[in-house]
Parts: structure tokens; C-alpha cells; sequence
């Protein structure tokens, strides 16, 4: 029963939300402590996973391969926790950080159903019910970018319900091909009947399809064009809400499917992974390079960011996996705080454009610092977390010998500092084009400043206490290394 | 009768893509129609089509059926139909919004948030 608290959760606050009409501040303190409320739920489903391992509910008492199974291990355990603890962050900043008209048109109703989809696909142990949470989590998602319809939201939003619907036929045409060919759905009978199967070739068609499909919502290198030209486009709160959780469930479908299937299939597999996850990384890098809006840049490194995640799951060893889970916690975190201080930037100057823009470090200097650390953390220097996934991941490719992958990542690493310092020379070092008179005097809201503080500092915890989550970790990679475990607590 | 039903499925995919490729942003949505029903025409040919022989479970007293169609892909077909109906609701709406702001239906002019 509490293995699906978190699906329920937010669809009662959901039910809550609708009842309280358009009052706002009702709505707000509902949402709010909707997510608080989430966050516990997923903490305390944390704890659980780890004391008594895979927890398992079969939907209806329909027994595994035949019902609807609800799977949450040690990797989904993890992912819920960290993601409510980033909702709970966004939903912190969004009371001042969206337009009070913003919140009347049910803000705070699609973050919850969002948190709903996100859930729901980490906890699902079926392909199908995972294609319906991604469909709960995708139409949430084309409510919140246009939730407000500017002309620029608007526009944004053309192309990103367009690639992502694309991406969701993939999915579904993919399920139809292996609901043909084994008959199954279930993730863990599907597994163990590919592996018994007499045909290794027999899962390549529908896993190309799901290969484009999560390459789709991850941002991978060919299909990452809708998410550069929509991300900017949303109030910041939103963005980063959708840079710090959706891509990343793509990518979490990825390891799912991937660690499930990938030791039964073939080597192509691998090499095709690598050679996607250096294109990612180094384009990606280059684009953000030479962009000068704050959001923008941003948007593009979350592209470079999702080619470690992918070379990690390509190099598949138990410690590569662990390293690139590493590196994914350390980017949902370093990139919410890095958008959300963006945010604070433009609160105080009035714009994202890195040209018109300046001085803000000379004016506040600890918002300067709230900015530098997730910038920093991201760039890769220590002791913050993005130093250690960095370092992980060379280390893993080191080991097995992945040289080329590995050299990429460093030169990219170094890319991403440039880009980094452009944007701490361009906004907070040089003076304002206007002189004095170009930073607002107005003061900037707790409730927007204690979010990005706490997320900056949970950059910095994360780097100084890799020890103890790395250990965590190396156990949610031998799981994913070893699916029989799984495997054999879904089917008993 | 699969047979025809595959070709169509490939007709339907066709002509998706090319109105997905086109400048007009209503032909865009036609071609996310066609994709949505193409995909679940795919999901519902997919266990291979069994005619006259319902899925039905037998009453007591009657001998249940040898041979029945499979019920998963119809399931899992009227799923995907709902969401297929509101993707197109949301996209509709989308069309008229950015109809009423931008005064076009032209792609080609929805390229602002490209350039930085």
C-alpha cells in the first residue's frame, strides 16, 4: 500500500487545490504544504527501501506478469527522494516567484499532477503504466509552459508539444512491437523472457523506438533542438522545475530499460551510447558557449549535462552507473539552484540578456555567492558536487578503458567553466551598462532567497558528504548491474 | 485482414510525418492526429487479430471458449485513445491562442524564440 503514497499523495492535493476555487491564498498554502507533505511521504519511503529492500505492490491482486506491478528499489527510492526535495524548493519559490494571476489559473494544481507523473513513472514496473505517467507528466508539463499564455510561451510551447508528442508515439508504437513479439509488458518478465529467448536480435526494432523516444524527453544529441528554443520561454520557477526533474526522467527511463536489457543484447548498444553521450556533451557545450541570455545558457548546458549521465550507463560498469547516478543527483540540484538564482538576477536587473546586464556582485554580494556556488558546482570544481560526479565518472571510463569518452569529458568540463565565468563576468563582475541606477533597490523576498540558499548549500553537502552517498549509490549500481535481484522481488 | 491493416498503419505514419513537415500550423496538429491514430492502430493490431470470437468470460455452466481474442491490446488501445483525444484538445487550444496572438499560422514566423 505505501508503495503507491507517492501517486496519491498528489492527487489528493490535487482534489484539495480544486476545492479551494481561485482564492490564492488558500491555493498557495495548499500547494505548499501539498509538497511538504510529498516530500515527507518520499522520505519516509526512502528510509523503507533501505531498511527491507524492493517494495512491491501488484495493483488489484493481479499476480506480477499479468497485473499492474508497483516497483519502487533502491534507484527509485532515491530518485523520489531527491526530486520532492527540489519540488519542495520550487514550490517555496514560486509563491512570490509566479504572478499572483498565475497562481489563480492553478499554478500550484499542474505542479502536483507533474509531481504525479514524475512519481508515477519512477515507481512503475510496467512499460504501459510507465507510457501513461509520462503522458500524465508531459500534458502537465504544456499546461505550465503556457500557464500564462505570452506570446513568447506560446511560441515555445509549439515546439516542445510537438517534439515531446512525438516522442510519446515512439513510446507507444515501441510497446505495440514488444507486446507482439514476447506477449509481456511487465519490465521484469520482459526481462527475463528476452533473456531466455533464442533470438538476440529480437528487442532491436522496439528498443531503437524507446531509444528515440527517451532520447526525446532526456535531450539527447539529434533530438535536443525543442529544448533550447522552449525552456527560456516560462517564469523562471517553472524552468527550473522542469530542468531539474523531466529531462532527467527520461534519462532515469533510460537506466531502467537499458540495465534491464542492455547485458543480454549486444555491444552495439554500448558503442551507440558513447558515441551519442560524446556528441551530446561537446555539443551541447558549444552551443552554450556562444549564447547571452542567462536562461539560455543554462538550457544549453543541460544538454551537455545529460551526455555524462549517458556515458556513465554506456561504459556499464557497477561503479560507471553509480558515478552517473552521482552526477544526476548533483545536476538536479546544481541546476534548479543555478536557474532560480538566474531568477533572483533578473528580479534585481530587470533581464536575462547578459549585454544589458551588470553589477550585480558590487551590490549584493551574497546573492553573487548564491549564484557561484551552483555555477561553480556545475563547472566541476571541488569541493562541491559537481567535482565529485566528474571525477567518478573519469575514473569509471579509466578503469575500463574507455579513453576517448573520457578525454572528451574533461575537455567539456573545461568548456562548461568558460561558460560558467561568462556569466559571472558579463552579470555580477562588470559594472551595469547604466551605471548605478541600473539595479533595482527593491528588496529582494525571503521566500525567494532561502530556497536558492538551501539548494546552493545542498550542492555543497552533496560534494562534502560523497562518501556516504556514494556508498549508497555503488548499491543502487550493483542492483542495476545485477537486475535478477529485481527480477526475482517483482515475479517472487 | 492484418495485411491491410499494416499497410495502412504505414499510409497513416506517411502522411503524418509530411504534414508534420509542413509550413501551416493547423497541418502540423492534422499530422499529430495521424501519427496518435496511426500509433494506436499499431498497439491494436499488435496480438495479431482474432475475428468472432469475443473476449468474454464464460457463465457458469457454459464451457469457456478455446480460442478468444487477446483483451490486453484493446485495453491498453482505449487507453491510448483518451490520451490521443486530449493531446488534441490541448493542441487545438494551443493553435487558437497563438492564432489570437500572433495573427498566423505560418511556421515559418514562429522562430523568435530561437534567436538569442
Amino acid at each position: 500500500m505505501i508503495t503507491a503514497l507517492p501517486i496519491l499523495t498528489p492527487l489528493m492535493i490535487v482534489v484539495f487545490l480544486l476545492m479551494a476555487g481561485r482564492k490564492v491564498s488558500w491555493l498557495k498554502s495548499i500547494g505548499l504544504g501539498g509538497v511538504i507533505l510529498l516530500f515527507g511521504v518520499n522520505i519516509y519511503i526512502f528510509q523503507q527501501v533501505s531498511n527491507q529492500g524492493i517494495l512491491v505492490t501488484q495493483a488489484g491482486g493481479w499476480q506480477a506478469p499479468f497485473g499492474i506491478s508497483l516497483v519502487i528499489d533502491l534507484l527509485s527510492a532515491i530518485m523520489l527522494a531527491i526530486t520532492s526535495f527540489v519540488a519542495l524548493m520550487v514550490g517555496l519559490y514560486a509563491l512570490r516567484g509566479i504572478n499572483d494571476q498565475r497562481h489563480q489559473r492553478h499554478f500550484f494544481l499542474f505542479f502536483h499532477t507533474l509531481m504525479m507523473g514524475v512519481n508515477g513513472a519512477f515507481i512503475a514496473g510496467d512499460i504501459f503504466n510507465m507510457y501513461v505517467w509520462f503522458e500524465v507528466m508531459v500534458i502537465s508539463s504544456f499546461v505550465l509552459i503556457t500557464l500564462g499564455s505570452e506570446k513568447q510561451q506560446l511560441e515555445g510551447a509549439i515546439k516542445y508539444v510537438t517534439m515531446n508528442l512525438l516522442g510519446s508515439f515512439l513510446f507507444l508504437a515501441g510497446i505495440g512491437l514488444v507486446y507482439g513479439k514476447t506477449g509481456t509488458l511487465n519490465l521484469a518478465d520482459l526481462s527475463l523472457t528476452v533473456s531466455q529467448s533464442d533470438q538476440p536480435f529480437v528487442m532491436n526494432s522496439s528498443f531503437i523506438l524507446f531509444f528515440m523516444a527517451f532520447g526525446i524527453k532526456a535531450a539527447i544529441f539529434p533530438f535536443f533542438f525543442w529544448l533550447p528554443s522552449s525552456y527560456h520561454t516560462p517564469p523562471v520557477a517553472v524552468t527550473a522545475m522542469f530542468a531539474g526533474l523531466l529531462t532527467k526522467v527520461g534519462v532515469y527511463a533510460m537506466f531502467r530499460f537499458f540495465t534491464l536489457y542492455i547485458s543480454q543484447i549486444s555491444p552495439f548498444w554500448q558503442t551507440l551510447l558513447l558515441v551519442i553521450a560524446g556528441l551530446t556533451m561537446v555539443i551541447g557545450v558549444l552551443a552554450a558557449a556562444s549564447q547571452f541570455d542567462i536562461r539560455r545558457i543554462l538550457s544549453f548546458h543541460i544538454i551537455s549535462q545529460i551526455g555524462y549521465m549517458i556515458m556513465g550507463l554506456g561504459i556499464f560498469t557497477g561503479f560507471a552507473l553509480a558515478a552517473a547516478l552521482y552526477f544526476m543527483i548533483h545536476n538536479i540540484l546544481a541546476k534548479t539552484a543555478a536557474f532560480l538564482a538566474g531568477g533572483l538576477v533578473f528580479e534585481k536587473t530587470g533581464s536575462y540578456q547578459l549585454k544589458s546586464i551588470g553589477g550585480v556582485f558590487k551590490e549584493h554580494p551574497w546573492l553573487g555567492l548564491l549564484f557561484f556556488m551552483p555555477a561553480m558546482a556545475l563547472a566541476g570544481l571541488p569541493p562541491l558536487s559537481g567535482f565529485f560526479g566528474k571525477l567518478f565518472l573519469i575514473k569509471g571510463g579509466f578503469e575500463s578503458s574507455h579513453f576517448i569518452i573520457t578525454g572528451i569529458a574533461i575537455w567539456v568540463s573545461i568548456v562548461t567553466l568558460f561558460s560558467m565565468m561568462k556569466i559571472w563576468n558579463e552579470a555580477f563582475w562588470k559594472p551595469h551598462p547604466k551605471g548605478d541606477k541600473g539595479i533595482k533597490p527593491l528588496k529582494l523576498k525571503p521566500s525567494m532567497v532561502y530556497p536558492v540558499a538551501i539548494l546552493a548549500l545542498s550542492t555543497l553537502a552533496f560534494g562534502l558528504f560523497a562518501e556516504w552517498f556514494m556508498d549508497l549509490l555503488l548499491e543502487a549500481g550493483d542492483l542495476l548491474k545485477n537486475p535478477q535481484t529485481y527480477i526475482n522481488a517483482v515475479l517472487k | 485482414m492484418e495485411m491491410i491493416l499494416s499497410i495502412l498503419i504505414g499510409v497513416l505514419y506517411t502522411a503524418g510525418v509530411y504534414l508534420l513537415l509542413r509550413r501551416s500550423l493547423v497541418k502540423l496538429i492534422l499530422g499529430i492526429i495521424f501519427l496518435s491514430n496511426a500509433t494506436n492502430l499499431l498497439i491494436f493490431i499488435s496480438a495479431g487479430l482474432t475475428q468472432g470470437k469475443p473476449d468474454f468470460i464464460a457463465k457458469e455452466g457454459e464451457k469457456t471458449a478455446t480460442a478468444m481474442a487477446d483483451p490486453l491490446p484493446q485495453a491498453l488501445v482505449l487507453t491510448a485513445i483518451v490520451i490521443g483525444f486530449g493531446i488534441v484538445a490541448f493542441t487545438l487550444t494551443l493553435k487558437y491562442k497563438h492564432h489570437k496572438q500572433t495573427g498566423t499560422y505560418d511556421l515559418d514566423q514562429v522562430k523568435q524564440t530561437d534567436q538569442s
